[in-house]
């Protein structure tokens, strides 16, 4: 490489002293980072098609394929019944493409390239689930297109609707939390790889597909206190969908919406702290 | 010499449960050379990058760049390095152009410099023509490049390689140690690890080698190969006769030759210092095992790399190898 001398490189800002010059930088790599999402949605727009070859599919294994032997207990359309679940359900198993984008990172180098630089330490946790933002708003959008389609609607009126797609997305960030958690331990793709199929049933075991009152009273209490059926009941109390549980209720399915908000809270509350200690504990 | 070395490093220890990856490891770097970090694999090569670059903290010892503490002041000591290892630390899914881009923002360019600087680097190095293709498309070395060229965005005063070639093809191997010459040309400071003796002879000016968590040995290249001593290789005309001969060189050399694959073959270095050619052949005559060739050369690093690390366990004392740290003083001239 014979080239011409090295122009000067830029001049690099010295780090900021002050608590505010901190947080702008921060607030720029996150941004950076969530930027880094856009490019690569650019890049390969197909992999967003994927996202949602999967709830397509979904809807119409669930929707027609098995739901043409399922009840709703109190009657109505079990498509309408179904949607959200589905929604909860996508919401649940994004955690795993947070897990898997930190995963690969740190197996390719990428996270150390981060901590060798002079970022703000914490803008890489929060920009790795920041970066999840931009892909729930599509889903979540692609998901309601896709319900409209198979004869599913919100039927209370704006205000619940946004209601119940705000508490989807609070779950998602916080669910995010746990992913970025996860992703910053195993380190490995290979290793993160395996642990999707186990978001599954965590995601099922729920009253997301059929109603709970069916499985026997241990599996019931599980499911009942799932994060995933408490999101679940939300959004049919907030759409206004078929599949109000009656009778003798579970805390977490008699609030569903406080369950969730707590839910979501809690989870940033103890995973936030966590994975920003995790990824700025040096160790290896 | 009065400057502070730029790299620094005291009695450096790191245990990772019962291996012991660095047992008091120093080494100092002065500014504007290259350091080649030599060792078996496990030697506690990337523990030091690791604990150098700010991503792992020493157990005892310290370490300094260019004057700040790489545990104490690490921020400072991050906007003065740049990192380029065994991976090709890029997001493959992005184009060389948008890696560029997303690193300069991160290291806070604007974006007018984020994009001015991918351009340059691109250009510079070769790449300015796959600059807009994704790099999972990249060929090995056009990666490693890449990666390369990212941990120069702002032209760091020190440069850490992780065993920069290792896995690439010879062409590609070329095309990284051009692009090394270059920095070195600029006034960057480049410690590098490797396995490769010959990457090291080609571009360290000094090399630290180093086994079992500690420099067992520096020196320039031309140092190292003078302490074990140049070699006599001789040829035996008759096969029958090299028991004979390797007698001869024994008593000549004061070590045991070494015998190839090639039975007439005898290969010794030259423990006592140097050897007259002519004494050989007649001593070899006089002893009726008469050389079909003989000849003088220095040791290649390989060997004395096996002769630090495997071969044998205590070098004879008038090699003229000094112990580390008192040959490290003469590093820092």
């Amino acid at each position: 490489m014979t080239a011409p001398a090295h122009p000067a490189p830029p001049a690099v800002p010295p780090p900021p002293a002050t608590l505010a010059g901190r947080l702008r930088w921060t607030a720029a790599d996150g941004l950076t980072l969530v930027g880094r999402e856009f490019s690569r949605l650019r890049q390969e727009p197909g992999e967003l098609v994927g996202q949602l070859v999967f709830p397509a599919i979904m809807v119409v294994l669930f929707g027609y394929v098995f739901g043409s032997a399922i009840k709703v207990p109190g009657g109505g359309d079990y498509r309408e019944y179904l949607m959200p679940g589905l929604f909860a359900m996508v919401t649940f198993t994004a955690l795993m493409g947070v897990t898997m984008r930190i995963a690969t990172d740190a197996s390719r180098g990428v996270m150390d390239r981060f901590r060798s630089m002079p970022m703000a330490r914490s803008a890489v946790p929060f920009g790795q689930v920041g970066a999840d933002v931009p892909t729930a708003l599509l889903a979540m959008l692609i998901m309601a297109l896709i319900g409209l389609l198979v004869g599913w609607q919100p039927h209370r009126g704006a205000l619940p609707t946004a209601e119940a797609f705000a508490l989807l997305l609070l779950m998602r960030y916080a669910l995010c939390w746990v992913g970025c958690y996860v992703g910053l331990v195993v380190k490995n793709e290979q290793t993160a790889d395996q642990l999707v199929p186990l978001v599954f049933p965590v995601a099922m075991l729920s009253n997301s597909f059929v109603p709970t009152g069916g499985m026997p009273a241990w599996l019931q209490s599980i499911a009942d206190w799932n994060p995933v059926s408490a999101l679940t009941a939300a959004c049919r109390d907030l759409f206004g969908n078929p599949g109000a549980p009656t009778g003798d209720l579970a805390w977490p399915i008699a609030h569903p919406a406080t369950a969730v908000l707590l839910w979501s809270v809690g989870l940033l509350i103890v995973f936030v702290p966590l994975s920003v200690r995790t990824f700025q504990r040096k160790g290896r | 010499m009065t400057a502070e070395p730029i790299v620094v490093a005291e009695g450096l220890h790191k245990r990772f449960g019962d291996t012991r990856a660095l047992a008091g490891l120093d080494l100092d770097v002065p500014a504007g050379t290259v350091c080649g970090v030599l060792g078996p694999n496990g030697a506690g090569k990337t523990t030091l990058i690791r604990v150098l670059a700010t991503l792992s903290d020493p157990d005892e010892g310290r370490a300094r760049i260019a004057g700040h503490d790489v545990t104490r002041d690490a921020d400072r000591v991050r906007g003065l390095i740049g990192l380029a290892g065994q991976h090709a630390a890029v997001d493959e899914k992005l184009t060389g152009r948008g890696n560029l881009r997303m690193f300069g923002r991160l290291y806070h360019l604007s974006r007018r410099d984020a994009h001015r600087r991918a351009d340059e680097l691109l250009e510079r190095f070769g790449l300015a023509e796959a600059g807009d293709r994704q790099v999972q498309g990249y060929s090995g070395g056009m990666r490693r490049r890449l990666d390369l060229i990212t941990s120069l965005i702002l032209r760091p005063r020190v440069l850490f390689l992780d065993e920069p070639t290792t896995g690439l093809d010879p062409r590609s191997r070329n095309e990284i140690w051009d692009s090394i010459r270059a920095l070195v040309a600029d006034g960057t400071t480049v410690l590098l690890t490797t396995q490769y003796l010959d990457e090291a002879d080609r571009l360290a000016d000094d090399i630290a080698v180093v086994d079992h968590g500690r420099v067992i040995a520096t020196g320039t290249p031309d140092r190292l190969k003078s302490s074990i001593g140049d070699r006599l290789d001789v040829v035996v005309e008759d096969p029958g006769m090299t028991t004979a001969a390797a007698g001869v060189l024994a008593r000549l050399a004061g070590a045991e030759p070494a015998r190839g694959e090639d039975p007439r073959r005898l290969s010794v270095p030259l423990l006592r210092g140097p050897v007259r050619l002519v004494d050989v052949v007649r001593e070899l005559d006089r002893a009726g095992a008469a050389a079909a060739d003989v000849g003088l050369r220095r040791p290649t690093l390989d060997e004395v790399f096996l002769r630090l690390t495997g071969g044998p366990a205590a070098p004879p004392p008038d090699t003229g190898m000094e112990p580390a740290a008192a040959s490290e003083k003469e590093t820092a001239r």
